[in-house]
């Protein structure tokens, strides 16, 4: 008997598995960037760390300071993205080099975020822009977890919290302005325009700089490729981008979840395996009861 | 009537030199850079045709419950130098404390500068006007104050209130003020009153406030608190010379320690610069670099404030609004406080402690139970 019950459970597993593997190959179609995309293109051999950009996207945003962290509560100093901080100047040191990074939202061709939120509360606007509606928001911070970047941020501080990200001064370039940050810059260390712009500019200045850059703009293929681009002197790596897979989250998570209920076969397969273990279990149940 | 020359032509009378003059203007352009009709110009020179061109004003000052401190900042000015700035630039008719006469005489002048240019005249008030008792704190003359204030106020043109105590009171006017000391524009309400706040405020501003109204026959652009906004247009802070040392975090901790001697920031002992709108930290006084209290290693003390001046402890801290970002920066991996070793030991004997209880406790329970059946 022993043996019998081994074969049906090998039967019905490799049926499962059978079932979901060709679902997951099939993959789902990747996302291309879209003609108009906008984004920004940061260099950081070019940025001095002067900050300018944290303090005219405060402005343009009408964000608070945050003065929790260094200080004695005098200075507007957040330790990275949070509820008070759309942008933020990093300084990235690693064994003999350092260089400042500019973090705020990568704007992906294919985000997680808004693959993730259950409601279309973040959602792809014009432009390609990661956009939030507060609106359709239910609080549930999906986004949050699902940001490879660690993006989206919860107002835990507020009774009504809502989800701050950069949305690439939306209103502002509804109004024929640019980010604030690419405002200010005094030296075009982060710039704005089309992503197609940026990436022929970005090769530009590969080419022309032999040895200046890491041999690779971050953006353009990572995660499924981002609209806001990064050239760096020093490893992507130390800069906090810990990401160098070319597929996006979506595109990962959504074959697999895709794949397991294609034709409803895994769901089948596990209420079958559930109901045999029933089946078994009462069987015995009932010998025991003859056996007294 | 007497009719006052333009000024350069009385500067070309008394024998100063043009370049002299052309120095001065570069001096105001300086001390106002932007906001006044006389300063909107690319050259001193261009100044000089506009404040050359323009009739001496005709100047009286009263003192009023004051400790002459304005004044006194106003003798110490040496370019243009006294002699300069009363008979050539502005015609200062009647000072109290430059003044010859004494007695009647003295009474007389006031009079004849009254007379003179009535409805013409500028009028700067230095000191607070006392109002508690009828205002019988304070007589010049057989008058009182407030009615001295109130009549040749009442003749002038324009009222300068040169000063802290003129502007809101001052010293005089904290707690618990026994003389109901209050400022001219809580007196004057008929004429235009500029409030100079400061203590002392900066001479050439004065004089900024003085030219431009005698030229244009207007008052500057002035603040919700009635201050120019050529000069009171910022706080301290906004422009500090030790800026650089409040953003990197170096702060003096005490007078005469290494961070003080070394020039480092002085918020921490108290200073006001956050909160104060003054141009001390871009026109310094005397002429001398680096003569105002922050130059000197003393923390500002908020003189232009009502709110803060003589009513805030000297060596108080204020609060920091709209913070801007340090001189620092985060770091892309912060260094998370990681768990002591110690820690994870204890952790887990207690652990292993409690889930052998659990084991012994279920093992004496199965144990208890198996003679049931």
């Amino acid at each position: 008997m022993d043996t019998s019950r081994r074969a049906f459970f090998k039967g019905v597993a490799t049926a499962a598995t059978l079932s979901v593997i060709p679902a997951v190959a099939e993959a789902r179609e990747k996302i291309v960037p879209r003609a108009d995309a906008v984004g920004l293109l940061y260099d950081t051999t070019r940025c001095v760390g002067c900050k300018a950009c944290t303090v005219a996207c405060k402005k343009a945003n009408d964000l608070p300071a945050d003065t929790d962290g260094y200080g004695d509560g005098l200075y507007d100093s957040p330790e990275g993205l949070n509820e008070y901080t759309k942008t933020v100047i990093q300084l990235a040191k690693s064994d003999n080099e350092t260089s400042f990074v500019k973090k705020q939202c990568m704007h992906c061709v294919d985000p997680a975020c808004v693959g993730a939120c259950m409601l279309g509360a973040m959602y792809k606007g014009d432009f390609g822009i990661v956009s939030y509606d507060a609106s359709k928001c239910v609080g549930c911070r999906y986004c949050e977890v699902a940001c490879p970047f660690g993006v989206p941020k919860f107002e835990w501080s507020k009774k009504a919290p809502k989800i701050v990200k950069c949305e690439l001064c939306r209103t502002r370039l509804a109004k024929g302005q640019k980010p604030a940050c690419t405002d200010v810059c005094p030296r075009d260390a982060v710039i704005y325009g089309t992503r197609a712009e940026l990436l022929q500019d970005a090769r530009q200045r590969i080419a022309a700089n032999p040895g200046k850059y890491v041999q690779k703009i971050y953006g353009e293929n990572e995660l499924g490729g981002t609209q806001v681009l990064y050239l760096s002197h020093v490893p992507f790596e130390d800069l906090g981008f810990r990401f160098s897979e070319t597929e996006s989250v979506p595109h990962v998570q959504q074959s697999v979840q895709h794949g397991i209920y294609k034709g409803f076969a895994a769901p089948v397969a596990l209420y079958a395996l559930l109901g045999a273990v029933m089946f078994r279990n009462r069987r015995q149940e009932k010998e025991e009861k003859n056996d007294e | 009537m007497k009719e006052h020359p333009t000024i350069a032509k009385q500067l070309a009378r008394s024998g100063v030199s043009r370049r002299d003059f052309i120095t001065f203007c570069g001096k105001l352009m300086v001390a106002a850079p932007f906001g006044l009709t006389i300063t909107s110009f690319l050259s001193p020179e261009a100044v000089a045709g506009v404040v050359g061109r323009a009739k001496r004003p005709s100047v009286i000052w009263l003192h009023m419950q004051d400790c002459t401190g304005c004044t006194e900042t106003l003798l110490r000015t040496s370019q243009p130098d006294l002699a300069t700035l009363l008979f050539d630039i502005i015609s200062l008719d009647y000072h109290e404390t430059v003044m010859a006469a004494a007695g009647e005489d003295a009474e007389a002048a006031l009079r004849d500068a009254m007379q003179q240019n009535d409805g013409k005249y500028v009028l700067v008030v230095e000191g607070s006007i006392p109002t508690g008792e009828n205002g019988a704190f304070l007589k010049i003359a057989n008058r009182k104050g407030i009615d001295l204030l109130k009549d040749v106020a009442d003749h002038s043109a324009a009222v300068i209130s040169m000063g802290s105590c003129s502007s809101w009171g001052g010293v005089s006017s904290s707690t618990i003020n026994p003389t109901g000391a209050v400022g001219v524009d809580s007196i004057v309400k008929n004429k235009p009153v500029v409030n100079l706040p400061g203590c002392p405020p900066n001479p050439y501003v004065l004089l900024a406030t003085i030219l431009e109204y005698a030229t244009t026959g207007k008052p500057p652009a002035l603040d919700a608190l009635g201050r120019p906004k050529f000069a009171y247009d910022r706080t301290i802070h906004e422009h500090c010379p030790r800026r650089a040392h409040f953003d990197a975090g170096h702060f003096a901790a005490q007078f005469g320690d290494e961070a003080h001697r070394t020039g480092a920031c002085l918020y921490k002992l108290g200073c006001k610069g956050p909160v104060t709108h003054a141009p001390c930290s871009t026109r310094h006084f005397n002429e001398v670099v680096d003569c105002w209290p922050i130059g000197i290693g003393h923390p500002c003390v908020g003189c232009t404030e009502k709110d803060i001046a003589f009513t805030v402890p000297i060596f108080s801290t204020v609060e920091i609004k709209g913070a801007l970002p340090p001189s620092t920066y985060p770091m892309t991996t912060p260094e998370h406080k990681g768990i002591s070793p110690i820690a994870t030991g204890v952790a887990g004997v207690v652990g292993g402690a409690l889930i052998g209880a659990g084991l012994l406790a279920s093992k004496k329970l199965s144990a208890t139970e198996t003679p049931k059946e």
